[in-house]
């Protein structure tokens, strides 16, 4: 077993794990603080999958952005929301739990079934990159290659992200704002 | 080596407890929490296939382009939830039921 399999199941080991802290508290601020180090472990796993720029992306946008911002909106939400968790029963395996849990267990299953049998590994087109040499290699530096891509070929799509974030945060400045008349 | 089906399977375990997260959950804030899990999930999907497309670059971008995607879905998502709660004093979705006043 190599390094690169070691550290593999150690971060998707911890990455699972603080998932399902992340589901099962009744803290919501614990939960939240769980969700940090999922993203973190996450980012660990796209490195492990040879996409450094990725695991940079994740940790800046998701660690640095979205949870700050979800604290915030959960401060800004006030007392009433922590009294409503105070109240939830503690037990883990509650009768109305039941029905979603067997949905998410069933569609792990299902999930698991789908995985083991179209066997990836052996697909058609990733042979053909091995054998073609179109595969990632650990000493292989992508960023460049991600950043001439960006401004050749993914254009449009770059172009039209850009246009989307600006209409999300004119939506999202509009929607916050305060005592909006009629 | 690590093969794709470990991959695969880390994912399917992550996307399926985002599944009963957004179920199961009677917090706004949480069910957001578990949209990103879903999300976290394909775009570990997107990461491990695209190590097999080395000049395009195919799934790294289309991940990076996802994780954009999400930054944008959740800050309007938490946007209409501090609305809601101003409104309702609550966020839970299941008390929710009127479209106006």
């Amino acid at each position: 077993m190599s390094l690169a399999q070691v550290l593999f199941y150690m971060m998707a080991f911890i990455a699972v794990a603080s998932t399902l802290f992340v589901a099962a508290t009744k803290n919501l601020v614990r939960s939240i603080f769980m969700f940090f180090i999922t993203l973190f472990a996450l980012a660990g796993l796209y490195v492990l999958a040879l996409a450094d720029f990725v695991a940079i992306t994740q940790i800046v946008i998701y660690v640095g952005g979205i949870l700050v911002l979800i604290l915030f909106a959960f401060m800004l939400s006030g007392k009433e929301t922590l009294n409503v968790i105070g109240t939830q029963s503690n037990k883990f395996i509650s009768i109305n739990k039941l029905p979603a849990m067997l949905l998410a267990g069933l569609f792990l299953i299902v999930l698991l079934n789908m995985i083991f049998k179209i066997d990836a590994n052996n697909l058609d087109w990733v042979k053909k990159s091995v054998i073609t040499k179109n595969m990632i290699l650990p000493d292989s530096s992508m960023t460049e290659n991600i950043g001439i891509n960006l401004m050749t070929k993914y254009l449009l799509p770059f172009e039209a992200i850009s246009v989307l974030l600006m209409i999300a945060l004119i939506g999202a400045a509009h929607l916050s704002r305060k005592g909006r008349g009629a | 080596m690590i093969s794709l089906t470990d991959f695969l399977v880390v994912s399917a375990v992550l996307f399926c407890v985002g599944l009963y997260m957004i179920v199961s959950k009677q917090n706004a804030i949480q069910i957001l929490i578990g949209i990103e899990l879903m999300l976290n999930a394909a775009i570990l999907n997107l990461v491990a296939f695209g190590k097999y497309d080395r000049f395009n670059n195919g799934g790294q971008m289309f991940a990076l382009f996802a994780i954009v995607l999400a930054a944008a879905t959740t800050a309007v998502a938490l946007a209409i939830i501090l609305n809601v709660y101003k409104q309702y004093k609550t966020i839970d979705p299941g008390k929710i039921d009127k479209l106006g006043d």
